[in-house]
């Protein structure tokens, strides 16, 4: 299912700031992070094993699948309908905290989606991240996942400001995430399930932040190369 | 991992047909998961639907039934269930005069029961209103955090709110009523061993033979803090001091006492915790209304148990004696 090794050396052609972000690419990116996921369902579990319930690697790799299985059935053409029928599909086959979570993200990312380049997907990302944020009640240093994906828009927005191209853009918006997710290390939790243990949630790297990775991750993989 | 399963992924599925086979007094639609009571929606009572994932058996299905709940929502193991499912059970239990949603808090189902509201006020008229739970003294309660998790008295919850359902109590008296469970439930938890998710394959924490998790709640979480394995008689005080602290149980109509077993300790161990607790119950002057004793809400396999005081009233406690007739609690009926 890895979209960007059927692109390669795409991204050479990629050096304008007005990168087209259509279906297809957003498709690639759900796939990819799909992918990711599956990869790396038991390392999330067990992360969650240590400070939560042991089910994230496992609910969201399954309502994941479904997302994939959904977007080939479908094959919603227009981009916003792309994120809207990934969200639908989480919320419906997730449950749990992520599926609610990961479900507004991408719901509230399809409602903002403007016209398709790298500024529309920024903005889309931003409204997703604040989507979290509400559903989730939660706020930066809650060591959450929301730790990953502040810092990843923050990246994101920068780089996109500072005229750089999509694809650099995504990568350091993945490196922000990755960034944020090291940093839940050391944190105490306080929204969640691993807010229960206090204290000892420290020194545990938070599972939701650690997907959240994933999904920049794999943006930057995806969606990197395109226009 | 040995289990009684043919499929980590079908667990949920197949136990539900179970449950339908054994119990024909209720009624299984299986592709939402959801589990009713035949005849629901009752015409003109007050619908109750809770939910939760899946491995607290008999929660919640157990505790569907005249007199208790209309509907449960059946998540994956420790997953708590999907909007959809909450929706077809709201629907599937409205007679006319509103639904109660009796939700544990947990964030994820409190999340799902919230989208599923929300959902409901967007297609439909039924008047949903929601209880949320938190009566695990062993979290520390916080406007920054989570807050409390719902365990033991969500239970105490669903029989007393359930009676007053039955009884024709219209959905703000039931409601009320909820709360008051709530508001004068207190509980509290040990663990001396793990639990294996099925679909993990593993247990979920390492707990050697002499130590003990204490303040856990029902997910195989680990507790608050271990510490040595003890006699009943001091792991008792570790779980009743703390319920004690927390709320003055003095004066008043006595409690509920109610000890639980969290699935892999045995009833005698349980009947031994429970004179333990009446023990020190009686030295702090604080009278037993009524008891309950049982694996209640479980943690899949995990040994050991909770602790869940309720400050009784003369109505709380007429309505803990209502007729209920489930597949886990039947009595008067």
């Amino acid at each position: 299912m890895g979209r960007a090794s059927a692109h390669p050396g795409a991204a050479l052609g990629c050096l304008t700031v007005a990168d087209t972000v259509d279906g297809a690419a957003l498709t690639a990116w759900v796939q990819e992070f799909a992918r990711l996921v599956h990869e790396q369902r038991d390392a999330l579990t067990e992360l969650d094993a240590a400070i939560g319930d042991a089910d994230h690697g496992t609910n969201l790799d399954r309502g994941l699948a479904a997302a994939v299985s959904a977007l080939d059935t479908e094959a919603p053409a227009d981009p916003a309908a792309v994120l809207k029928a990934v969200a639908t599909t989480l919320i419906r086959t997730v449950g749990g905290a992520s599926g609610p979570l990961y479900g507004t993200f991408f719901l509230r990312a399809s409602s903002a989606l403007g016209e398709g380049d790298g500024a529309a997907l920024a903005v889309a990302m931003r409204a997703g991240l604040e989507g979290v944020a509400a559903r989730g009640k939660a706020e930066p240093g809650d060591k959450t996942m929301l730790d990953a994906l502040g810092p990843a828009c923050d990246a994101l927005d920068e780089a996109l400001t500072a005229n750089r191209p999509l694809d650099e853009a995504l990568r350091a918006a993945a490196e922000g995430a990755a960034r944020g997710r090291d940093a839940t290390v050391p944190m105490v939790a306080r929204k969640g399930r691993a807010s229960y243990l206090g204290e000892r949630s420290a020194g545990h790297q938070d599972p939701g932040a650690t997907s959240a990775t994933m999904l920049m991750e794999a943006a930057a993989t995806a969606l990197a190369g395109r226009g | 991992m040995k289990k009684l399963i043919n499929d980590p992924a079908n667990v949920v599925a197949e136990a539900l047909r179970g449950i339908a086979a054994a119990h024909p007094e209720l009624r299984v639609d299986h592709a939402q998961r959801v589990v009713f009571r035949d005849d629901a929606p009752v015409r003109g009572k007050v619908g109750l639907v809770s939910g939760g994932g899946s491995g607290h058996e008999p929660m919640h299905a157990g505790f569907v039934g005249p007199g208790m709940l209309d509907a449960a929502c059946a998540g994956e193991v420790f997953t708590s269930p999907v909007p959809d499912q909450v929706v077809a059970a709201t629907r599937g239990v409205d007679g006319g005069a509103g639904v109660l949603h009796v939700v544990k808090n947990y964030t994820g189902d409190v999340m799902n029961f919230e989208m599923a509201a929300e959902l409901m006020a967007a297609e439909s008229g039924t008047e949903v209103v929601a209880v949320v739970t938190d009566d695990d003294v062993a979290v520390q309660d916080s406007l920054y955090t989570a807050g409390r998790r719902g365990v033991g008295v969500t239970i105490l919850v669903e029989k007393i709110a359930g009676a007053a359902a039955e009884q024709g109590l219209p959905l703000t008296g039931v409601a009320e009523v909820a709360r008051r469970v709530n508001g004068n439930g207190r509980s509290m938890g040990v663990a001396l061993t793990s639990c294996t998710v099925p679909a993990a394959g593993r247990p979920t924490f390492d707990l050697p033979e002499d130590q003990m998790e204490i303040g856990i709640g029902i997910h195989g979480e680990p507790g608050r803090r271990r510490v040595p394995l003890a006699p009943a008689r001091e792991i008792a005080e570790m779980l009743v001091e703390p319920v004690l602290a927390d709320l003055d149980f003095t004066g008043g109509d006595g409690v509920i006492a109610f000890v639980n077993g969290m699935g892999g300790t045995p009833l005698l161990e349980l009947y031994l915790m429970y004179a333990e607790v009446a023990a020190i119950l009686e030295k702090a002057g604080i009278g037993i209304a009524r008891n309950l004793v049982g694996s209640y809400m479980t943690s899949l396999e995990m040994a050991g148990c909770s602790v869940t005081l309720l400050k009784a009233d003369d109505e709380l406690l007429r309505l803990w004696d209502a007729p209920v007739r489930t597949p886990a609690l039947r009595w008067g009926a």
